[in-house]
């Protein structure tokens, strides 16, 4: 969380809504921990990281989302054969992110 | 996340124990509110505000502190279902520690770089030397803070927490004693003493008079750092960090000797 602060609290002064992205359940060979942490701003801005840089685009999106309705959202990541091709994990974990506005 | 509940985690810097949070991630939405979370303390308090006191249902809260618990104990996130099938409620505990801090005893030139590289992983620093001349603010341009005490005396100031990392490195007993016996009476998270283990085994013994066992003195990392071979102050700092995170993510590793004493003088 530590590292997330400053653009938080950035964005928090200059009227921006802010959600919080945590990483709530790895499996297989997840790219970061338990608990990692990412704040994207109602403006788009981001900080931190949930994965090695292949789903924090797709978390940005569902975040502003989350920030429109108020209403959290659990994510599900993880590459299938299907999916191979859509947003996922090229490390061929799996992760799922709890996307909650603070508020 | 409650403004409320982000405020008291995110103030990190003074705070000496974790705090968990415990948040509703997954379950029947007709049965529970899903986000709905609750602030909870060492002592299980969890009071912020009203709408927090509780996740809902007292099977729930009871889940959500035991696994604080051990959240709190070991820094580690937590998950836990309960119920079964369509009914399957699933918490999240996480756990927002201390801010760690790493205390340098000695403000001798590996003290440097340890507290320059430390700030960059995210560390408070704090550099503690009576002796002026060592810790001064040109020496030691960012560190959070300079303590021109006695260890004993700033250290029990200061209250070494579970979040705190130190390092003796003064190679002078009047310092590395009193703090080393410090960082024993406390939770402290890391210590290490540098020096050789000829001179470690004096202060073993120093710190045996004082009272302290095997328990106690295997607590201390000497040699300090991972045996990489290097032996300028900052492949030492190094050498030290990749230590503590090593035994912050309580990984064992197989100590191979570095060929210290083959190297020759000169170099």
């Amino acid at each position: 969380m530590h590292e997330l602060l400053p653009g938080i609290r950035r964005w928090q002064a200059a009227g921006k809504r802010v959600a919080l992205a945590t990483v709530v359940d790895v499996w297989g060979s997840a790219p970061r921990p338990l608990g990692s942490k990412m704040a994207i701003s109602d403006a788009g801005e981001i900080a931190g990281s949930v994965s090695g840089g292949c789903v924090e685009g797709a978390v940005a999106t569902e975040a502003q989302d989350v920030l429109h309705s108020g209403v959290p959202k659990l994510l599900h990541y993880g590459v299938t054969r299907e999916e191979a091709w859509a947003v996922g994990l090229a490390c061929g974990g799996t992760i799922e992110v709890f996307v909650e506005p603070i508020d | 996340m409650k403004q409320t509940i982000f405020d008291l985690v995110s103030q990190d810097s003074d705070r000496t124990f974790a705090l968990a949070v415990a948040t509703i991630i997954d379950g029947p939405r007709s049965v529970v509110e899903i986000g709905r979370q609750i602030l909870i303390g060492p002592q299980g308090e969890h009071a912020v505000d009203d709408r927090t006191e509780s996740l809902g249902d007292p099977a729930l809260d009871q889940a959500a502190h035991h696994a604080a618990a051990t959240a709190i104990a070991t820094f580690r996130p937590q998950r836990v279902g309960i119920g079964e099938g369509s009914e399957r409620i699933t918490i999240f505990v996480d756990v927002h520690p201390p801010r760690r801090t790493m205390v340098a005893v000695g403000g001798v030139h590996v003290a440097i770089p340890l507290l320059a590289f430390a700030r960059t992983l995210g560390m408070r620093t704090i550099v503690v030397d009576p002796r002026t001349a060592f810790a001064t603010r040109e020496r030691f341009p960012d560190v959070d803070e300079i303590l021109h005490q006695w260890p004993a005396e700033a250290l029990s100031a200061l209250g070494l927490s579970a979040g705190s990392y130190l390092a003796t490195l003064s190679h002078d007993d009047k310092l590395d004693i009193p703090a080393l016996a410090a960082a024993l009476r406390s939770p402290a998270r890391y210590i290490g003493a540098l020096g050789s283990r000829k001179t470690h085994a004096k202060r073993v013994t120093a710190l045996r008079e004082l009272g302290f066992g095997d328990d106690d003195l295997a607590r201390i990392h000497n040699p300090i750092g991972l045996p990489l071979g290097g032996r300028g102050a900052h492949e030492i700092a190094v050498s030290i960090l990749a230590e503590i995170v090593a035994h912050d993510h309580a990984v064992r590793l197989t100590r191979v000797e570095a060929p210290h004493n083959e190297v020759p003088t000169s170099q």
